[in-house]
């Protein structure tokens, strides 16, 4: 059952990241590893402290102790905006879409686009006009360009549609990596096709993508490995052509463990 | 033969397409908030016109506008405020602070406390800036120590209250004492018989340069994206803190010109000057569609909000109706103006 790994520089690695909340003990010590052009699915039991890891290396939240380095540097995120700045982008759980606010101006937000010359510079002006006709390109070219218009507020799209624009301004501005938190949780059987389309095409274009789900039959469509939180540790790493989902299930609760050696730890794609 | 899966489809996307006139006109002022506070203004001023022609005449409308300058000018203020879903108790307070600033600063009595007699333009210079600490204080409390808005302008209100009266010993400056610098907001120029105050023109500019602010800058976005949910503004790169703060220090340099108006307007400086302009700022915001949630509302609401509160004063007052009328209708709108925001919220498309 032995993985045969290739060699290769992870292009983002995390060792040893603790994260307490009072005396609650989100992150104890936990490792991450990602490869060039790989999809990492990080899968665990609630309260495993996925969401919490994947925090960390989006500058969501400060770790306690720990390292995290990005192609060998070591980075410390202060904010969102120091991973993003990185060129590492993020969809939260919880969206962090503005509801009140039209998509183009989700998509753009924190880094609007402005006029060129003095009217941009000393006036301030946004290029609403840019912003919009390039909003919907992008989302045409993502394919979820399912919405009436693009001036819509965020309020008034379905769970679907909301989830597509948080997606969308990550596929749009990830340069590094993208990180997905649960994307699929909202999302009908359609949409979830998607969505997995769409992190393949990612994949395709040599994009890295860590995956966080709960849903095993889409991990083992997606992913090149399957990174297994356990405890606030990373349990084991192995890969769905080595492990059923039962294995993964069981690592996932404890009842079985997996050698080192047996272990997916090294990168399994080539990176193109 | 059609299948019966699709038919029901079909069945389906007519219904969903089809909405009433309720659900259409909810739609509607979702996306236009300030045509509700228009259609009120409109309806109030027909109905006063009817009631008594004297209300339109230019001497009462220009008297309207003036009745209104101070308020719509604070109403910019708290607009920007209340769109960050925050409050402000005490930019009133911190409107009269500015005004006996500028005012002790500028004269040369002999009776007064201190005798700066300062240039009146380094005088008004001061005073503005007074109203931008007064702000940035403020917002200190709200960002770095996350006290909630409400209680710390409840706190500020009285502490600026206070200081003025400390200050100032509570002596009102008489117009005649002060140079005319300070008192040039007051001056009317004459359109025919109607009358405009040069306080009113300033105004309109500060509405239209925050309109401008808020619908075409980076930092108008960022604010309605701080009012409308905190924390997905926060994850998508935008530092909500110091949005927030900027947010109160921008605020009190509105309030700093405010008092200068407040000067010209009145051609004096009192150390008691209207209490009641906090509220009546907060309801020119709420009728004018602005949500007391956050996120939602428009400075052309406001501008017609503060003209809706001074009208359906006055024309209460020339249709021979007591004060307490006039109370009791003002009270009866905000309740209405914000049961109508909280129908719109509900709002799907």
């Amino acid at each position: 059952m032995s993985t045969q790994t290739l060699a290769g520089e992870p292009l983002l690695s995390c060792r040893g990241i603790v994260k307490s909340f009072g005396r609650v003990i989100g992150l104890n010590g936990a490792d991450l590893d990602l490869y060039p052009g790989e999809v990492l699915a990080v899968v665990g039991d609630n309260g495993a402290g996925k969401s919490t890891l994947i925090k960390c290396v989006a500058g969501a939240l400060i770790p306690d102790t720990g390292d995290i380095t990005l192609n060998g540097e070591r980075r410390d995120f202060k904010r969102t905006q120091d991973a993003r700045l990185q060129g590492i982008e993020t969809v939260f759980q919880t969206l962090a879409v503005s509801p009140a606010l039209d998509i183009a101006s989700n998509l753009y937000l924190g880094r609007e686009l402005r006029k060129p010359g003095v009217i941009g510079k000393v006036f301030r002006m946004l290029d609403k006009k840019r912003m919009r006709t390039e909003a919907s390109q992008h989302l045409q070219d993502l394919g979820i360009g399912t919405v009436q218009s693009i001036t819509q507020t965020v309020e008034t799209l379905s769970g679907g549609q909301r989830q597509a624009v948080a997606v969308a301004r990550a596929a749009v501005f990830g340069s590094k990596l993208i990180i997905l938190d649960e994307p699929t949780a909202a999302l009908g059987v359609r949409e979830s096709a998607r969505v997995l389309q769409l992190i393949k095409d990612l994949r395709d274009r040599g994009m890295p993508v860590i995956l966080i789900s709960h849903n095993m039959p889409q991990v083992f469509e997606v992913a090149d490995r399957i990174h297994v939180q356990r405890l606030g540790r990373r349990s084991a790493v192995v890969t769905p052509q080595t492990h059923t989902m039962n294995d993964v299930v069981a690592i996932m609760t404890g009842a079985m463990t997996v050698d080192e050696k047996d272990q997916a730890l090294g990168p399994v794609r080539s990176a193109n | 033969m059609s299948n019966p899966a699709s038919s029901t489809l079909d069945l389906a996307e007519e219904f969903l397409g089809r909405r009433t006139p309720m659900q259409r006109l909810q739609v509607t002022l979702h996306r236009y908030p300030y045509l509700s506070p228009l259609i009120v203004l409109i309806v109030a001023v027909a109905i006063f016109a009817l009631i008594n022609p004297k209300f339109i005449l230019p001497g009462n409308l220009s008297f309207i506008t003036q009745q209104t300058v101070v308020i719509g000018t604070l109403a910019i203020a708290q607009t920007l405020i209340i769109l960050t879903a925050g409050i402000d108790l005490s930019i009133g307070a911190i409107m009269v602070f500015g005004q006996m600033v500028m005012a002790n600063l500028a004269i040369t009595a002999a009776s007064n406390a201190a005798n700066f007699g300062l240039p009146p333009w380094l005088a008004i210079t001061i005073g503005i800036c007074a109203s931008i600490l007064a702000g940035a204080i403020n917002g200190f409390l709200i960002v770095k120590l996350s006290l909630p808005p409400f209680i710390v302008t409840l706190g500020t209100l009285s502490v600026f209250t206070a200081l003025t009266l400390i200050l100032f010993k509570a002596r009102t400056i008489q117009g005649p004492e002060m140079p005319d610098l300070l008192k040039v907001m007051g001056v009317a120029i004459k359109i025919g018989a109607f009358q405009l105050m040069v306080g009113v023109i300033v105004m309109l500019v500060l509405f239209a340069v925050f309109t401008y602010v808020l619908r075409m800058t980076s930092w108008g976005t960022h604010i309605y994206a701080v009012g409308d949910d905190p924390q997905a503004a926060e994850l998508s790169g935008i530092s909500t803190k110091r949005v927030l703060f900027s947010v109160y220090v921008v605020a009190g340099f509105i309030t700093g010109i405010g008092a200068w108006i407040y000067i010209g307007r009145t051609g004096a400086a009192s150390p008691n000057a209207d209490p009641s302009i906090n509220l009546d700022t907060i309801t020119a915001v709420v009728i004018g569609g602005t949500s007391l949630f956050g996120g939602r509302g428009t400075l052309i609401g406001t501008l017609l909000g503060a003209f809706i509160v001074v009208v359906v004063e006055n024309g209460l007052a020339l249709a021979g109706l007591d004060q307490a009328y006039r109370v009791l209708a003002i009270g009866i709108l905000v309740i209405a103006a914000v049961a109508l925001d909280q129908w719109i919220r509900k709002v799907r498309a």
